[in-house]
Parts: C-alpha cells; structure tokens; sequence
C-alpha cells in the first residue's frame, strides 16, 4: 500500500479533531488547552505540507514556516499571559476563569 | 524595479515597523518614566503613517501578497487615527491607575501594523500573518493591568478562543490551498470558478468560521462580553473599532476577490451568522448591568448589521461597510471614553446603575451619553442612522435580501430597548452621589465622538460618501 494525499488529509482531520475537542472538553487545565492549540497548528501544518508536495508548489511549505513561527510567538505570549493569571489567583484550573459571567 | 515599487507601496507599514522598533529601544533605554515621550513619538509614526497611506499610489506589490487600492487606504486611514486617539486615551488612563508601562502605546502600533496588513493582504500568507500580528499585540493589551485578576482572565480567555480561530481559519486556509492549487486570492478566484469541489466549500466554511470569531459574530462572540468587561478601558476603546474595520475589509476581499463566483455558496453562509449575530446581540444585552458588557452586546449585534453589506456583496455594500465601520468606531471610541471619564470616589463608573441621575450632576456628560446611545441605536438624523442607512440600503438593492434586512431592523427596535433604558436612568432617576472631576483628554475625545455622531457627521458625509464610493469602486468588482 503506498501512503497518498488522502492519508495526510486523514491523519491531519484526526489531529485537529482532537485538538479542538482538548479545548472544549477539558476541564482542568490551561496548559492542556495551550497544548491543543499547539496541536491544531501542527495538523494545519501537515495539511500544508502534503498538499504542497502533491501539488508541487513550494507556497505551502512556505507558509508552514509562517505557522511555525507564529506558533511559537502565540506559545510565548500565552504562557506569559497564564503566568499573571496564575500570581492573580494561584492556581490554572479552567474552572476558576469564572469571575465574569453573564 | 520591482522591490523598489512595493517598498513605495508599503511605506505605511514599513513607517510604523521601523518606527514600533526604534520606539521600543527609546522605551527600554528611558524606563517606564518615559512613556509620555514614548506615547508622543508613537502617536507621531501614526499620523505620518496615515499621511502617506492617504497620498501612496494604488498597485500590487511582493509577486501580489499586498494590495493597496482605495478600500485598503481609506481603512488604514482611519485605523491609524483611531490608534492615535487610543494611545491618548491611555495614556492618562494608564497615568490614573498607577499603571505606567512604556509598552502600551508600542503595542498598539504593532496592532495598526498588523491590522494594515489585514486591509491589504492579498494571499493566505499575508492574511494569516496580518490577523496572528494584530491579534497577539491584542492578546498582550488585554491582559496590560498584571495585578487585576479580572485583566488576566479576560486576556486568558481571550488567547484561547483567539487562538482556536486562527487554528479553524489557517485549517480553512489549508483546504482552500489544496483545492485551489494557489495562495493568491486572485488565482484561488480563478480555480474556484473553474471547478467547485466539496472541499473547497468546507474549506471556505472554516475560514469563514475563523474570520467571524474576530469580528465577534454569532455564534462566535462568547469570547466579547468578558473581555470588554475585563480588559482596561482604553484597549476596549481600540478593540471595539479598529480590528473590526480590518476584519470586516478582509472578509470583504477574501469572500468578494476569491471566492466571487462562489457567492451563492458563501452569501448563506453570511447571512446565518448575521441574523444571528443582531438576534444575539440584541436579546443578551437586554438583561446586562454592566456598561461595558452591554457595549460587547451592541457590537455584536452591529456586526451583524455590517455582514448584511457583505452579504449584498456589491461595491455599494462594500462603500456601505466602509461608511458604517467609521461611524460606528466613532461611536465607540466615544462611548469608552466616556466610561474613562465618568468615575465615583476614583472607582470607575461600571453599571447602569451607577448613572442614575447623571443629569443632575453632569448635564454636557449625559448630553454626550444622550447623543452615542441615540447614534448606536441608530436614531436619525445621528451618525448611526447613517451607518444603517447604507447598509439596509445595500441590502435591499440585491434581490432577495429584503427579508433579512427587515429582520434587522426588527433587532434594532429590540437593541433599542437598552439604550434607552440607560437615557431613562440618567434623565427621569435621582442621582446617588457626585462624580469625581473627569479628565481632560477623555472629556474632550468624549465631547469629540459625540459632536461627531451629531452634527459634524452629516457634514462630514459629503465628502466621506465620494471618498468611500471612490474607494469601492477600485475593489475590483465586477
């Protein structure tokens, strides 16, 4: 059997999937929402990269590159973001970002 | 040469980039007691920014990743003012609160940085890059106040569904690249037309899913309440108008410049999200005590107003949509300064509670507030009405878009109950205790918006009409 696109496209649909799924159905807490976030960029980027060597078109790759770099960008900003929340209130438990509802 | 002619055609964004840089290292040599200085040349890149975006030529540069025509100058225009006017606004706020940090006004810049590059992307990559720079100075602005819990809840939550949109929009990106074979909005049109394929259309969906989290629409705006709530005064001002604008010309050029023989496909999609963005915003403002939520209720629902034009996907729905979001980031920036302005005993004046009796104690403030509320519900002849005028107008101009734009007045009617319950509260009610001294810069950019909503915008019309319709019609539409 040789691996084709439609396996790519699969593999990279279950990522997101779970990804976006660790979002929602977690919760606990905010390092594994950080962590699924990081993980529906990769499945985005192995759906670029696949099509790009399917398509023989290097813009893919280049915007792979682009998602790469800007997730570590959004990491970086996310974790300075968690750590003010956590010296605000002491813990990172999804539960507790509930002062303001409505 | 080439290069030469896109450096000319990006000297905006160049000017801010060169300019975000230098000021940072200014900022980090002087400390946090310069931030006045700081604030000052950050407000100086601005305006010439916005000089040369007004006066640099039309064309496309770097092999057709940006685009400058009229829609993309006229909006930058506009975004960089707002940015001036928020950095003065934070700049006191910041003073007040004890919270002097250089990096706000730089911040912002980069924001404008990243929200010129949404105006005038011209492929997926620019796109992308232009939301991700635009939203990430955003998420950091959000959470600016590290010693409020609530900041930092409202920039948590809002980093995690941000990020969750740039994940649905960059895996709609993906599907559309696969589909289309091009990154380019103008190629991507040229493979969408040729061939319809059920991947493309799901990818269309998500990018479409991801560009509405940004604009706050239903059902995409849980997010918008707590982060209005949360987030400090100033950065609301600036989050509530400008990012908007950018996303809302975006949309425009991706949905009308990649996808317009798609427009079957994609109008309904728009139109669901618009009815259900002004029936949301109007019945979930409705039971808000909160002034700033109740803002996030009106912005959504005026999101939805603005996706109609879209949907009309005309070049008057596109001088519509330029029309309405410079009115309505007039509004805005107004109405948050007046929050910025009115506080008691140094708290901030926070629900409709706390305007009871406002004409009692402040008569030019409630006349202010009188004035922004009647614009936002859209009362004539205020700035507002004008806003919705164009775009029911552009929406009744396509067949079949009748019973949507009736829907939309029916919302307004709902929305105006709670603007006008905040006039009763401050007309008919009896006061509950004086009000600090308001300062300056907010009073008098407060006094500003709403001399504009009423009567400078009627005046101003005259040439913001052409301008606008002038602009649309380099968008390029057929």
């Amino acid at each position: 059997m040789t691996i084709g696109l439609a396996h790519y496209l699969t593999v990279s649909a279950i990522l997101f999937t779970i990804g976006v799924l660790g979002i929602f159905v977690n919760r606990r807490n905010v390092i594994i929402i950080l962590m699924s976030i990081e993980l529906i960029l990769l499945a985005v980027n192995i759906n670029f990269v696949a099509f790009s060597s399917y398509l023989h078109n290097v813009q893919g790759q280049i915007m792979a590159m682009f998602v790469l770099t800007v997730a570590a960008a959004e990491a970086a900003v996310g974790l300075a973001i968690l750590v003010t929340f956590f010296r605000n209130r002491g813990d990172i438990e999804v539960d507790d970002a509930s002062m303001m509802k409505g | 040469m080439d290069l030469n002619l896109g450096l000319n055609l990006a000297l905006p964004e160049l000017i801010i980039a060169v300019g975000a840089l230098v000021v940072l290292v200014f900022g980090a040599f002087r400390g946090d007691k310069g931030m006045t200085s700081v604030s000052a040349l950050c407000g100086v890149v601005l305006i010439a920014a916005a000089y040369f975006a007004a006066f640099v030529g039309h064309g496309t540069a770097f092999s057709g990743s940006f685009v400058i025509d009229g829609v993309a100058a006229f909006a930058k225009v506009f975004i960089y003012i707002a940015g001036v006017f928020v950095i003065v606004l934070g700049q006191g706020y910041f003073d007040r609160v004890g919270n002097r940090r250089f990096e706000f006004p730089i911040l912002i810049l980069l924001a404008t940085l990243g929200m010129s590059m949404m105006v005038s992307a011209g492929d997926l990559i620019a796109l992308y890059i232009g939301i991700e720079l635009q939203s990430l100075a955003l998420y950091v602005l959000a959470a600016f106040r590290r010693d409020d819990p609530k900041g930092s809840e409202a920039g948590l939550k809002y980093f995690v569904l941000g990020a969750l949109s740039s994940g649905l929009l960059l895996y709609g990106a993906s599907l559309v690249y696969g589909f289309t074979g091009s990154m380019n909005f103008n190629e991507i049109a040229v493979a969408a037309a040729a061939n319809q394929q059920t991947g493309l259309i799901f990818g269309l969906v998500f990018l479409i899913c991801g560009l509405a989290f940004k604009i706050s629409a239903a059902p995409f705006h849980m997010w918008t309440p707590d982060v209005y709530e949360g987030a400090p005064t100033p950065v609301v001002a600036f989050a509530a108008g400008a990012p908007k604008f950018a996303a809302l010309v975006l949309i425009a050029r991706v949905l009308m410049g990649g996808f317009e023989d798609s427009i079957e496909q994609w109008r309904q999609v728009i139109l669901a999200i618009s009815v259900l963005s002004f029936i949301v915003g109007g019945l979930g403002g409705l039971m808000q005590k909160n002034i700033k939520r109740l803002m996030a209720y009106s912005s959504i629902a005026n999101m939805g107003y603005a996706l109609l034009a879209i949907a009309a996907g005309t070049e008057y729905g596109v001088q519509a949509l330029l029309l309405f979001s410079v009115l309505y980031m007039v509004d805005t920036l107004g109405m948050f300064a007046v929050q910025m302005a009115l506080s008691r005993k140094g708290q901030p004046v926070e629900t409709v509670a706390d305007l009871t009796g406002m004409s009692k104690l402040s008569m030019p403030m409630t006349i202010v507030i009188t004035i922004l509320m009647l614009s936002l519900l859209g009362m004539p002849p205020l700035g507002g009405f004008w806003g919705k005028y164009y775009i029911f107008g552009s929406a009744l101009a396509v067949e079949g878009l009748w019973p949507f734009a009736a829907l939309g007045l029916a919302a307004s009617v709902l929305s105006a109950f709670y603007y006008l319950r905040i006039l009763k509260v401050m007309w008919f009610d009896a006061p509950t205790g004086e009000l600090d001294k308001a300062p300056a810069e907010a009073k008098w950019i407060a006094y500003g918006a709403a001399a504009f909503a009423f009567p400078v915008a009627m005046l101003a019309l005259h040439w913001l009409d052409p301008l606008a319709q002038m602009a649309a019609s380099s968008f390029g539409l057929k």
